[in-house]
């Protein structure tokens, strides 16, 4: 166990009545009390009971629970999928300048040119670097994308007079994909992967039937592999008028490399909160935009932003829309982060990101392919699958490995995905980690490795330098204990 | 040119490539087909220094009218309540700004822990049992509201006041497609919710009654009676409400309502022309099984020490795929960290003085501004601190003068509801100060003249 006592409060534990954190002016205007201007019957009756704290203690308690965390800027983050890139200190300046941070989105569009201008590049530049026709920079996170992609080919199909009720996703898709599918009204239809993780063409082409209205793939897919038939895929798909949608997830891999709309897709969506370096908050916000090609751009979330000479505007104008998918125009904070790094990267930068993370990918699939299975033989792309069957045998599986990582000085990576890797160990590196770091993380997973053989105590008992072990998940689930009460 | 955000050198990448045993970073692509790749590099802008992109930057934030230059009575969804300082700080830090959902629970008590205080506190706030870790935003949580209403009670329609916010109606209309269910409107003639057309339009068919409170136009519904209507036909009762107004007005909760949704940006987090936003999400101890996105409870750990963890993960994508309650994976964690940092802040005492503050500078705003011949109050309903003005002439041509003045005067009502094209949305925060009022109120004076 480790030694320092563990903190253990929460803000309401520190409350003593009478004490305040906050300071307001007093009332400037003539006014009477609040329960004489609205009817009592709104009014509240007793104060919420929310803490009563000092500004220091608010500050002590969060600088403490920070503490309890690894973030990307204290520990290495391997998480596969999620792209734990390092987010530019710069990027957070540039969110906060008032200009941005403090504009009302319902000012005239001549009051916000700036802001108008900013996004209506920013779309441009996603749609060079993705290949695509036109961006809706609306949707807040790749869930979202997901189903305002999806929805988009469900208008365009209806829009032709078609009737299609079917999506097909692979087995080894991310889970928001056949979630937004259901969403968006469509029958969910898996198709298996070969053993490899590669779509099978067979199984595809017999599946495209008449009533299928998508088909929906990660590329590079989740085994970190690219697909070296897409280009036939899409056309397989285009054949039958089935739309192909690429989660844009594993974007990070393929910068300036390969472009979705050039293998073909008709919808991708972005993740810049992955490739873009915009933070991931503790699980977000995230933003996630849609690209498409032209057949398609009718269809996109309104409003959509134009640009008319030098001018700016929001277009409300789409009467073929799928509609809003948030209140007003996107995550714009997210979307000003992301402009600014692709500013500071530029076209030459942005393909060395990709090469980069695709060296780093390789670098510790190599060293580790002596101790760990791997899923499907490399070159991988920007993220490596292991398998820990081997170690599973001797009774440590992912878990363990991902709970020792955690003593030794890292995250974890993502553990059990995709579902069609048994003991899945999921290694993203990304472009900004160095060559030391993946070393220490190589030479800690074959440490473990050695003691899956030697000493598997260690890792039963791991993780003991975290500020708890072990967390019991049947007990949160089974008596869910959701809000804290003063008993406890 | 070498990036700062990539540590390689051509030595450290030849000496990696030896080790992967490849020749060069171009062997490593060799799945990707010849005619896939592109054969010309990105056409994008050039990479700029650090100091020009400031420059850049600046440039273009200066040309907007942002609530820093310009006096702001903006509401309609995003209000300019104050931030204190230490959120700033606090968020700022690393490990909790880049960490992501805390799947290894070990190594993210810190994000697990503010979680679970801003459920706690959200449901203090609304009165409901139990609330969730965050929706992307007011109008996304309400579209993921009407999606459980239809899903608990197996009906197809959902019944939504007009004083709803237009935009998040919109919203709620593109979730709705694919399910198929089916939204009608009830009207609100006086700018409150006509309780006998909701009468007609709630019936056996309706999975949810949708009401907002303060409304659109600012006024006060009255939420019980909505309760009383909806749950006489077995609907849930949908309250959109926004927090900050919570210390002073009643909880939702205490007034019938089964699922409360609402924006939280006035909780401290900043306007961002729109966005990220905070999509708060309550609701009733039944209905926890068909809560939509994050959950976090709290459990023991071997040694039974107290810890927290992602718990009734069973409801979500990464599990359930096709079947889950919703599609959302990333929420908005960091703008939920903002909202506790401010609610701790706030406290008991602050919160109800924001709300004092605001209701108090709205009122006397009012006062002022239809003292001005002409100006009236559009509906004779009870506000707190957003309320909608008549004006003799069009409030866009208003609000363009006024922004000459640096006044950012309101909200014009006419692409909302043709009817209200005289009528402008009025909001007065705690921030608005006196002078500001009466300089608003002589500014408007004129320019009606």
């Amino acid at each position: 166990m480790s030694g320092a006592p563990v903190y253990d409060k929460l803000v309401f534990e520190l409350s003593s009545p009478g004490r305040v954190g906050f300071s307001l002016p007093e009332a400037d205007v003539p006014g009477a009390a609040v329960d004489e201007l609205i009817p009592k019957k709104f009014l509240r009756g007793d104060a919420p009971r929310l803490p009563e704290v000092s500004e220091f203690d608010v500050v002590r308690h969060y600088s403490r629970l920070s503490r309890m965390n690894y973030g990307v800027d204290t520990h290495f983050y391997p998480l596969g999928s999620c792209t734990m890139k390092y987010n530019p200190k710069l990027n957070e300046d540039m969110a906060r300048l008032a200009g941005f941070a403090r504009l009302h989105p319902l000012v005239r569009d001549e009051d916000a040119q700036g802001a108008l201008e900013l996004m209506y590049d920013l779309g441009q530049m996603l749609a060079e670097i993705a290949g695509m026709d036109a961006v809706s920079l609306q949707p807040a996170a790749g869930a979202q994308g997901e189903l305002a992609g999806v929805l988009m080919i469900r208008a365009y199909h209806r829009a032709r007079g078609e009737k299609r009720t079917k999506v097909l996703i692979p087995d080894s898709a991310h889970g928001t994909n056949p979630a937004s599918t259901a969403l968006a009204g469509y029958d969910v239809v898996e198709v298996k992967s070969l053993p490899n993780g590669e779509v099978d063409l067979e199984a595809l082409a017999s599946a495209v039937a008449p009533d299928v209205a998508a088909f929906m793939i990660t590329v590079p897919n989740t085994l970190g592999m690219f697909e070296p038939r897409i280009m036939e895929i899409t056309e397989i798909c285009h054949a039958r008028g089935v739309q192909v949608y690429m989660d844009g997830a594993n974007l990070n891999a393929i910068l300036g490399i390969t472009r979705p709309g050039d293998l073909g897709f008709d919808v991708c969506h972005f993740n810049l909160h992955k490739t873009f370096t915009t933070p991931h908050g503790g699980g977000g916000p995230g933003a996630g935009p849609v690209g498409v090609r032209s057949h398609l751009e009718p269809f996109l979330p309104a409003p959509v932003v134009v640009k008319d000479g030098d001018a700016y505007a929001l277009d409300w104008k789409r009467p073929k829309s799928i509609g809003k998918l948030q209140a007003f125009w996107g995550n714009v904070g997210m979307l000003v982060r992301a402009y600014t790094y692709i500013r500071t990267m530029g076209g030459d930068g942005l393909r060395s990101v990709s090469d980069n993370a695709v060296l780093n990918a390789n670098y510790v699939m190599k060293r580790l392919e002596a101790d760990y299975d791997v899923s499907v033989p490399g070159p991988c792309m920007h993220e490596c699958v292991l398998s820990a069957r081997r170690q599973k045998r001797r009774g440590v599986t992912a878990t363990d490995i991902a709970k020792r990582l955690l003593d030794l000085g890292f995250y974890a990576p993502s553990t059990y995905f995709p579902l069609i890797v048994e003991e899945a160990l999921m290694i993203e590196p990304t472009e900004t980690e160095s060559k030391e770091t993946l070393d220490a993380f190589c030479d800690a997973m074959i440490q473990i490795a050695r003691e899956t053989e030697q000493d598997p105590a260690v890792i039963h008992e791991a993780p003991v330098t975290t500020p708890v072990r072990r967390l019991d998940q049947t007990r949160a689930a089974r008596e869910p204990n959701l809000t804290w009460s003063p008993k406890g | 040119m070498a990036s700062r955000y990539i540590a390689n050198t051509p030595a450290e990448q030849r000496e990696m490539l030896t080790t992967v045993g490849a020749a060069s970073i171009e062997d490593l692509l060799v799945k990707i087909p010849a005619k896939a790749r592109l054969s010309r590099p990105l056409a994008l802008p050039s990479a700029l220094a650090e100091s020009d992109l400031v420059r850049h930057m600046r440039a273009l934030a200066a040309r907007n009218a942002d609530a820093d230059r310009f006096v702001c009575f903006m509401g309609a969804g995003s209000y300019d309540h104050f931030v204190p300082s230490p959120i700033d700080h606090l968020i700022s830090r690393g490990e909790f700004f880049t960490a992501y959902t805390p799947y290894q629970p070990e190594a993210s008590q810190g994000t697990l822990r503010t979680i679970y205080e801003y459920q706690t506190m959200i449901a203090e706030l609304t009165g409901m049992d139990v609330a969730n870790a965050s929706i992307y935003d007011g109008a996304s949580s309400l579209a993921e509201a009407a999606l459980m209403a239809h899903a608990v009670t197996e009906r197809d329609e959902v019944v939504l006041a007009r004083g709803v916010n237009p935009l998040y109606r919109r919203v709620v209309a593109t979730y709705c497609d694919g399910p198929g269910i089916r939204l009608r409107d009830v009207p609100a003639p006086e700018g409150v919710l006509d309780l006998d057309a909701a009468g007609r339009l709630v019936t056996g068919k309706t999975a949810a009654l949708v009401v907002q409170s303060p409304n659109f136009y600012g006024a006060l519904e009255d939420v019980a009676a909505a309760a009383e209507l909806a749950h006489a036909a077995g609907a849930l009762l949908v309250v959109v409400s926004d927090p900050v107004n919570l210390g002073v007005l009643e909880a939702p909760g205490r007034l019938g309502a089964d699922i409360v949704v609402g924006e939280g940006q006035g909780l401290g987090v900043p306007m961002s022309f729109g966005g990220p936003n905070l999509g708060v999400f309550a609701a009733r101890a039944e209905l926890v099984r068909r809560i939509p996105g994050r959950l976090v409870g709290a459990t023991v750990d071997r040694d039974g020490a107290r810890g927290f963890v992602l718990t009734l993960q069973t409801r979500e994508q990464h599990i359930r795929r096709a079947k889950a309650t919703s599609n959302i994976c990333t929420n908005v964690a960091l703008c939920a960290l903002m909202a506790t940092i401010y609610l701790s802040t706030l406290g008991k005492q602050g919160l109800r003085r924001v709300g004092e503050l605001s209701a108090a500078k709205a009122h006397y705003a009012a006062e002022r501004l239809t003292a001005i011949p002409g100006v009236s109050l559009r509906f004779a309903q009870p506000f707190f601190k957003e309320f909608v003005l008549r004006l003799p002439k069009p409030p866009t041509s208003v609000v363009a003068r006024l922004a000459r003045r640096r006044i950012l005067p309101g909200v014009p009502l006419k692409t909302y509801d043709r009817a209200l094209a005289d009528s402008l949305l009025v909001a007065v925060t705690e921030q608005r100060t006196r002078e500001e009022i009466d300089a608003y109120a002589g500014a408007l004076a004129e320019v009606l003249k």
